[in-house]
């Protein structure tokens, strides 16, 4: 999963976005912490999350995915050999602890007393925070030696972080995405994408909300990530189910469809059965993303919400 | 200038095959050049030929054969002269 494409530019859906979030605020469905992308979640709003939850495993039971369940930080060892450096170096997080010794306390203690910076005596740990939930599996799915011929199918969910703070309540740096993971043969991923591709769209038409598809690329940084982005778009590696939230225009991304090719089996080393280099794809489902179309398109009171949607998210 | 690209290509492409086995027209991307190994190549064709390739530039078709390459090199070491 990922976001969409950039910043707005013009003005106006700078100022559609902030009224949205202040309303979020005033209804007390989100609840401001000072920092923009950092938010409380009241009842009304998990109430929503967890529904939407259950949803999308109705529509994947079937599939029998195994779930692992990670904490939202990652190996950092594992995390600079996924590559996440080169591509989105901007958006990372990492978790830094004070190591210092008594005299280095009273140093940070003093400069927290003067209201300077205190954080340059912070060191790195050993955990990032996650970037995306399917990061921390790849490397645990290689330890587990080749696939077997079926390919494996996984069920995650993590919270996530992203360094890109902004007024608009579906850009938040720490958010919830569910993801279903494929690795196995190119046939058997693809498959899995196209069947992703339709049961979001079917999936998300019952919830009453306006969608559309659309081919889509990841934020890669710089210039080298501009080739990146161009070469995603060229060979069709992404899609997102796009939903109007604060904008027409620039509907939000709250699915997404992604094909990595062999790109994380090549990187961690997962074989198939007969020993080809695996195939990896991904849906992505961005939960507050989907709570918020949600709350935009049927008002902030879910029990004024359409009956049929009611019946969809809160099946009697 | 084409066996300067050849030998940039068999430094960063990281294909399974030699670049003086393949043919000016044949396909980089069939030949294995990956999303991240075309990105070295790229800045490694920026370094060798003194250039950089504008924005609208940066895509697959731009490095899709040696023949490709090529004609981007022209193009771009005629506008700078
Ligand atoms: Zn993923």
């Amino acid at each position: 999963m990922s976001v969409a494409a950039s910043a707005p530019a013009s003005t106006s859906p700078v100022s559609a976005q902030e009224a949205y979030l202040d309303e979020l605020f005033d209804k007390g469905i989100l609840l401001d912490t000072g920092v923009d992308g950092l938010y409380g979640r009241s009842d009304v709003f998990e109430d929503v999350i967890q529904a939407f939850d259950r949803l999308i495993t109705r529509y994947g039971a079937q599939d029998r995915a195994t779930p692992i369940h990670f904490p939202p930080g990652i190996s950092r060892p594992l995390f600079e050999k996924s590559g996440y450096m080169k591509s989105f170096p901007q958006l990372a997080g990492t978790v830094h602890s004070f190591m210092g010794g008594e005299a280095d306390h009273c140093t940070l203690l003093a400069e927290l007393e003067a209201g300077q910076d205190w954080t340059g005596q912070q060191t790195a740990t050993d955990i990032v925070l996650t970037p995306a939930a399917c990061y921390p599996l790849y490397p645990t799915v290689a330890k587990r030696g080749p696939l077997p011929v079926d390919g494996r199918l996984y069920d995650l969910q993590s919270y996530c972080f992203r360094h890109e703070p902004s007024k608009d309540p579906a850009r938040m740096q720490m958010f919830r995405m569910r993801e279903y993971v494929r690795i196995g043969s190119p046939e058997q991923v693809q498959a899995f994408r196209e069947t992703w591709l339709e049961r979001g769209q079917a999936m998300m038409g019952s919830l009453g909300v306006p969608l559309k598809v659309d081919l889509a690329n990841d934020p890669f940084f710089g210039r080298a990530g501009r080739m990146l982005a161009n070469n995603q778009r060229d060979t069709g590696l992404k899609f997102e189910l796009l939903i109007p939230v604060t904008s027409e225009e620039k509907p939000t991304a709250c699915l997404s469809f992604n094909y990595h090719q062999d790109h994380f089996g090549s990187l961690w080393n997962i074989p198939t059965s007969n020993g080809d280099v695996a195939h990896t794809a991904c849906v992505g489902f961005g939960m507050e993303r989907v709570a918020l179309a949600l709350f935009k398109h049927h008002g902030t009171d879910t029990a004024q919400w359409p009956q049929a949607v009611r019946q969809v998210l809160w099946p009697k | 200038m084409n066996d300067k690209i050849r030998d940039i290509l068999d430094q960063t492409a990281k294909l399974p095959v030699k670049a003086a086995t393949l043919s000016d027209d044949a396909d980089l991307h069939e030949a294995g050049l990956t999303s991240f190994a075309s990105v070295q190549l790229m800045l490694a064709l920026e370094d060798a030929f003194d250039i950089e390739f504008p924005e609208q530039m940066l895509n697959r078709r731009t490095f899709a054969s040696i023949k490709a390459i090529q004609s981007a090199i022209a193009e771009l070491t005629q506008t700078a002269a």
